[in-house]
């Protein structure tokens, strides 16, 4: 007998002889009557930097006002182009060590923690929203939602490589509970609101 | 290392104990992480429900693991990931090994894994010739000072900024006595960058599996799990079969609790789910049993396998507070680790039930209600019926038994006590007698309660006067 084999019947002989129900999660609420006003709050509370913009031109100046454009800058969203090359998504990931800011498209945010929903489709590479020094992401206001619980249900049956939430800039605390942004990933997130 | 004396936690917190001022810090930063615990979770409204949630779903997986461990495997297969299973922790090892061998390749990048201290992985590999480095900031600094993490999600809460900084300057050429935290991470930042891109294999944990689609979850503020894994040719993930949850949507449930209960943040910086290997690259998963089957066969611990690992139960613990985590000899330390241990090796953990005052704010914390409390007061029941406990407090238990049982026994025994403690307090009041440790007894009363009784109950006096 194989170690699967093993495994798999030990457990069936010492797991419960009732299989007990799982929740319903419909109980739990997701209520948030203003779901913009938390995102912000949250976002800020963890270190990320929400900004307002009407259109993908006040992103454009935001970043020329605040970002050393002769440094790498890359993005995956082609109205961007101006600034950031698009060009480099098939190139291998470890040669994105040099980024300096690296704006990307999500999904949606969620109110409750503000993190961003991203998958492979929108990254460009995998590594990328987390080798570049600074991070910039766009989302739709209408594409905030209240919970996790919501974000799910949104999620759905989505296909994808990899997917992952991200919520405010890397972090560490781990040298006596001081919290210093940056630890490996991103030193700072920005968050563009687009109306 | 198992070959090693194990040094008992009442004797490793007194240890621990003899820095008063360390201690004392030790304690605050800790309650700081519960209370900032706290915070957070007041400001979920259904907190209580989403942890009542959260237990039902956990209680689903472990009366019906088995199924959705067979689902997990063929939906991960599905997905181009190659799937392992491991008895135990030697057998959990040398398949690490294995695809290293395969691959040719000397060096690994690890994120925090728990399972592989637990299955003292690093030393294996060493053994092997093969050079591991721990990439989330507090297991490198651990790592860098041969120790091991104190906490299972604070690797070096026990350091203070003077100690990491003595060890990065020995280690990293960082500038002596500089200890802005700042500076430190930063250099750390810099060596361990250099160690993501040139390393083939990386190694993560998982903090949820889901059958429903064969993808696991790894959750990381720093991002150095991603870093290791998207960089990587080969990224190995270890996780108990315990990490196991039945849907997708089940993870609004366990992310909207991990961290809040952790840390107090209301969601790690990175919830990264892995899927499918990218393109040409490779994704290995190793199941571990490793006691955990066994474990489930217990009915009044099985629930300890509902764990997250979010260490809420060590934060609030004032055991584990004043003593610190490597009092508990343990991978997994404080109040959930000292119901886990003894289903490891219960001769070798036997004093870990016993470090508890049994207060019970550990199980009130716990997002996934697990009783730990009354798991400690079982597992001391279990150990004392198997014969685990040390003979002097099986004698001393044997005694007072005796003396309880029989009034005259009793009496006898009150009033030499009584005798002793004030005319020959040393007898007693010595390093020999463990109820003086820390502790001033009070005064000697002049009789005892029955003696008072006898002279002034209503029928004493009433036959007085007679």
């Amino acid at each position: 007998m194989n170690s699967k084999e093993a495994i798999l019947n030990k457990i069936k002989q010492n797991q419960p002889a009732v299989v007990t129900n799982l929740p319903d999660l419909n109980l739990l609420s997701s209520e948030n009557p203003d779901v913009l006003a938390t995102y912000k709050t949250v976002l800020k509370n963890i270190g990320g930097d929400p900004v307002e913009v009407a259109n993908y031109d006040e992103i454009i100046d935001y970043i020329k006002t605040n970002y050393n454009l002769q440094k790498r800058l890359i993005t995956t969203i082609p109205e961007l182009s101006e600034i950031a090359s698009l060009n480099w998504t098939n190139d291998d990931p470890h040669s994105l060590q040099d980024v300096e800011l690296n704006v990307i498209k999500a999904h949606f945010g969620v109110a409750e923690n503000s993190a961003l929903w991203v998958t492979d489709d929108l990254l460009g590479q995998r590594v990328s929203p987390f080798i570049a020094q600074y991070l910039a992401i766009i989302v739709h206001k209408k594409d905030i939602l209240a919970s996790m619980h919501q974000a799910y249900e949104r999620i759905g049956n989505q296909e994808y490589g990899f997917g992952t939430f991200i919520a405010g800039p890397s972090k560490t605390a781990d040298i006596e509970q001081s919290l210093v942004l940056g630890a490996h990933g991103a030193r700072g997130l920005i968050v563009f609101l687009l109306d | 290392m198992s070959s090693e004396k194990i040094i008992e936690h009442s004797e490793a917190a007194a240890r621990f104990n003899k820095d008063v001022e360390r201690v004392n810090w030790h304690d605050e930063t800790l309650w700081f992480v519960r209370e900032k615990r706290d915070k957070s979770a007041h400001q979920i409204p259904d907190w209580e429900l989403l942890r009542e949630t959260a237990s039902k779903i956990k209680n689903n997986v472990l009366s019906n693991i088995h199924d959705y461990l067979v689902e997990f495997e063929a939906n991960a297969q599905k997905n181009g990931i190659i799937v392992h299973w491991a008895a135990d922790a030697k057998e959990h090892n040398e398949i690490v090994h294995s695809i290293m061998a395969k691959h040719d390749v000397k060096q690994m990048v690890k994120s925090k894994s728990m399972l592989t201290e637990e299955c003292h992985l690093n030393d294996y590999l060493a053994e092997k010739g093969i050079e591991v480095i721990d990439s989330d900031l507090g297991e490198y600094i651990v790592q860098l000072r041969k120790e091991p993490p104190s906490h299972i999600v604070l690797p070096a809460i026990h350091l203070k900024k003077e100690d990491v900084s003595e060890t990065f300057h020995e280690h990293l050429g960082t500038e002596k006595g500089n200890i802005d935290p700042q500076y430190l991470t930063e250099s750390a930042r810099l060596s361990l960058r250099n160690t993501f891109l040139t390393r083939k294999v990386a190694l993560t944990g998982v903090n949820f599996a889901i059958a429903e689609t064969g993808e696991i979850v790894v959750c990381t503020n720093e991002g150095n799990a991603d870093m290791g894994a998207h960089l990587a040719d080969v990224h190995i993930a270890c996780m108990g079969f315990e990490k196991l949850i039945p849907q997708r949507k089940h993870l609004g449930v366990f992310l909207r609790l991990l961290a809040r209960s952790a840390t107090g943040q209301p969601i790690t910086t990175f919830s990264s789910h892995f899927k499918k290997p990218r393109e040409g690259k490779e994704i290995h998963i190793v199941i571990v049993d490793n006691g955990r089957s066994t474990q489930l066969g217990r009915e009044d611990f099985r629930n300890s396998l509902k764990c997250i690992r979010c260490g809420a139960c060590m934060n609030t613990c004032p055991v584990y507070r004043r003593s610190g985590g490597h009092s508990y000899h343990n991978a997994v330390a404080g109040p959930i680790g000292s119901i886990l241990a003894p289903n490891l090796d219960m001769s070798k953990n036997a004093d870990l039930p016993f470090a508890s005052t049994l207060c019970g704010s550990c199980t009130n914390v716990c997002p996934v209600k697990i009783d730990i409390h009354d798991q400690l007061y079982k597992w001391r029941q279990v150990l004392v019926k198997e014969g685990h406990t040390p003979t002097a407090k099986t004698i001393a238990m044997k005694t007072m038994s005796t003396v309880l049982a029989n009034p005259t026994i009793f009496n006898i025994a009150g009033k030499s006590g009584r005798f002793v403690m004030k005319n020959i307090p040393g007898l007693v009041n010595n390093k020999m007698n463990k109820w003086y440790d820390q502790r001033e007894m009070p005064e000697v009363p002049e009789e005892s309660f029955r003696e008072w009784y006898k002279k002034n109950s209503r029928e004493a006096k009433a036959k007085d006067n007679e």
